[in-house]
């Protein structure tokens, strides 16, 4: 069939199964949005090119699915950039689409040129700069491929408008020709060496990260703790893959980690590791990390194995595949003894709070956790909002806590609630942010508001930048360079600007029942939360110190 | 620290060179040489990359070569301890007036190099062979006046029934 190579993209991305595209037109992708114009596709138009991508990050997230996102040249690939990047860092996985000058414009400071592919290299998984028109269907089956397999990560096409005009004969491939195959099973003698090491652990701690929610490994992780009877703790992409309820859940470990999470690993002689890899805010001071422990990892990508620390068992593959095999191999230690000590630290260090009639921020996160049953999707920005999220909602399922844990983006949680909102409807989606954080990508309100994606957005706002003054605070002599924040704006008055409900909420006694109310609004939702302003997040592993070297958090 | 010869077999497509580059450089590793070229099969090319570091990080830096969509497969020579033949072709100018001009040419007879450019005031020689061949000619033409060196860097073929890394899967 003959067409141009705008609709041979369109025919591409049906193909796919794409359902929802978020983005922003431009001169070089005119062609693009007029092939747009009569596909079947919702597309959702964002206030900025940014929103769009983290909306397509967050409908990707909860959904599993690929999200897609397109963008100009210029400003507008650029503006995709810090989007790309957390989607990157955190193996989300993610198509998008840039115009870029026609092909014998290209580096000749055109007018919105910018080298996007040179520029994205080193945050795309692959990347494409589409030189003939003929290689669309192929380049785009590669692309979804690519993103969505092995550990999964964005990708990047780039599209000369004279490519998206040429007429092509479209013919959609049915079989890649690629070098690129993931491991999916893992070696069988690497396994059988693994159920070694658990048969004879004394203290074993299972660490899960955010490899198992992608894998869709969570089921296998319960069945395995239950079966190995070893305690599971998990990085904060980890949350939702093991239920926090869970007598076996040590919640999760590192900088913000529970005081059990974290003395359980410094005391354990055996790390399962599934689908994390050693982040610096996990391990704290790498060379006392887990002194007395052997390693056992699993992870779908070779280069996560002993990068910061030695690992005594490998197994590259998939979470899942790995685990059926281990399951069925490995036979209990015995950790009767090693759970009692485990239960002692739960029951003398919980996580916990000042507990008295002032606004504060744990409490309302436990409110809506309390509303929501556990099971809505929680967005967050980044800094206290983000680790009171991870520590006071007690998630119960996986794809349910959707955060930006590895690039740190402040002004992610709010456009991937609303991605989130799109690919699971039926959800309740919350976005915890700071009133930092949250004016970072403000101006997608317009998007929520425009296309009846009624998120409700819960501001916990101390006026600061509220990570930033608590460290001030605590390694910075009180010094809080410019980290206040009593300029703000009236939240319920942007809100309502937008055409969104706005509630402001002041006293403890009025959190429920603005929650309440905000739950049942048909509109987005702003909820201002005027919090003690000089909260902290504790307990808290100073930079650099040991992970047993917590301040705070003791009950 | 050791030198490593890597040799990397890549789709013969443009942007390959400086996504590996890259990564070289993120890593903060200084790439001795490089040499390019299509093999036996037009649509894939084999680097040949000289670089030193420390070797576990230099593992690191392999991994993720591999990692790279457009990558076939990477094959530490030197960690592997392969047996291989590894050349380098050098040009080198030189000053050669009158009352030097035999003396160096004697030199380049030793070394079976060639002349391959005589100018009044120069000479320039084309030279192949090992490292330490290579490097005991500059010696000695460092006694003369050099002008330029130009070098294409290293390239190494693996000797017989030893793989050159083709069998070797990417994912191993």
């Amino acid at each position: 069939m003959k067409m141009t190579g705008a609709k041979a993209i369109v025919e591409s991305l049906k193909r796919e199964g794409v359902d929802t595209i978020f983005g922003i037109p431009g001169g070089q992708v005119l062609p693009l949005f007029d092939a747009l114009y009569d596909a079947p596709f919702r597309f959702i138009l964002t206030g900025h090119e940014q929103g769009a991508a983290h909306m397509a990050d967050g409908y990707a997230r909860a959904t599993g699915k690929v999200g897609v996102c397109i963008a100009t040249s210029g400003p507008g690939a650029t503006n995709l950039v810090t989007g790309i990047a957390t989607a990157y860092m955190d193996s989300a996985p993610m198509v998008a689409l840039t115009g870029q000058v026609t092909r014998k414009m290209i580096g000749n400071d055109a007018f919105q040129e910018a080298p996007i592919t040179e520029i994205t290299k080193a945050i795309t998984k692959h990347n494409f700069l589409v030189q003939d028109a003929r290689e669309l269907p192929e380049i785009i089956k590669s692309a979804f491929y690519i993103a969505s397999s092995g550990r999964p990560g964005p990708v990047l096409i780039d599209l000369p408008k004279d490519v998206q005009t040429e007429e092509i004969e479209f013919k959609y491939p049915e079989k890649l020709n690629l070098n690129y195959k993931p491991v999916l099973k893992g070696h069988i003698g690497q396994i059988k060496k693994a159920c070694e090491l658990i048969h004879t652990a004394k203290r074993p701690v299972l660490y899960i990260g955010g490899g198992v929610i992608i894998s869709g490994a969570s089921e296998l992780v319960y069945k395995l703790a239950e079966k190995i009877k070893t305690p599971v703790t998990m990085t904060l992409l980890g949350l939702g893959g093991f239920p926090s309820s869970h007598p076996l859940s040590l919640d999760m470990l590192g900088m913000h980690g529970t005081r059990y999470a974290n003395y359980a690993v410094m005391e354990a002689d055996l790390i399962i590791a599934i689908g994390a890899r050693f982040d610096d805010r996990v391990t704290g001071k790498i060379d006392s990390f887990a002194p007395h422990a052997k390693v056992i990892h699993i992870d779908i990508d070779p280069t996560s194995i002993s990068k910061s620390i030695d690992v005594d068992v490998p197994i590259v593959g998939d979470a899942k595949e790995v685990l059926k095999d281990l399951i069925a191999n490995v036979k209990a230690p015995d950790t009767a003894d090693w759970l009692k000590k485990i239960n002692g630290w739960k029951k003398k260090y919980p996580l916990t709070y000042t507990k008295d009639n002032k606004l504060r921020p744990q409490y309302v996160i436990e409110e809506i956790c309390d509303l929501t049953k556990n099971k809505a999707i929680i967005t967050t920005e980044v800094g206290q909002n983000q680790m009171w999220a991870a520590q006071f909602y007690k998630y119960s399922l996986p794809r349910t806590f959707l955060s930006s844990g590895g690039l740190g983006t402040m002004g992610y949680g709010f456009p991937a609630a609303i991605g989130a909102k799109m690919g699971c409807p039926d959800k309740i989606v919350f976005d915890i942010a700071g009133d930092g954080s949250i004016q970072m990508n403000i101006q997608e309100l317009i998007t929520a508001v425009a296309y009846k994606v009624p998120v409700k957005v819960a501001i916990l706002n101390n006026c600061y930048l509220g990570m930033v003054r608590q460290w001030q605070e605590l390694f910075y002599k009180r010094r809080y360079s410019a980290s206040d924040l009593k300029r703000n704006p009236d939240f319920v008055k942007i809100a309502e600007a937008y055409g969104a409900l706005g509630i402001r909420v002041d006293k403890k006694k009025d959190v429920r029942s603005a929650l309440q109310k905000a739950i049942k609004s048909p509109l987005p939702v702003f909820i201002d939360f005027v919090i003690e302003r000089e909260e902290n997040v504790s307990p808290i592993v100073p930079p650099g110190e040991a992970l047993d070297q917590m301040i705070g958090g003791m009950a | 620290m050791k030198k490593h010869i890597i040799s990397v077999l890549v789709e013969n497509k443009s942007g390959v060179l400086s996504r590996i580059a890259a990564l070289f450089a993120a890593r903060g590793f200084n790439i001795d040489s490089l040499a390019v070229g299509e093999t036996e099969d037009p649509k894939i090319s084999r680097m040949t990359i000289v670089s030193e570091g420390e070797e576990n990080v230099l593992e690191q830096v392999v991994k993720q070569l591999r990692r790279l969509i457009d990558v076939i497969s990477v094959s530490d020579y030197t960690k592997k301890g392969l047996d291989y033949v590894g050349r380098e072709l050098v040009l080198v100018k030189v000053d050669a007036p009158p009352s030097k001009r035999s003396e160096i040419i004697e030199i380049v007879d030793i070394f079976r190099a060639k002349t391959v450019d005589v100018s009044i005031n120069t000479l320039s020689i084309e030279i192949t062979g090992t490292d330490s061949k290579i490097q005991a000619f500059l010696d000695l033409m460092h006694n003369f006046k050099v002008r330029e060196i130009v070098r294409t860097g290293k390239i190494a073929i693996v000797r017989e029934n030893q793989s050159s890394g083709k069998k070797e899967s990417k994912n191993e």
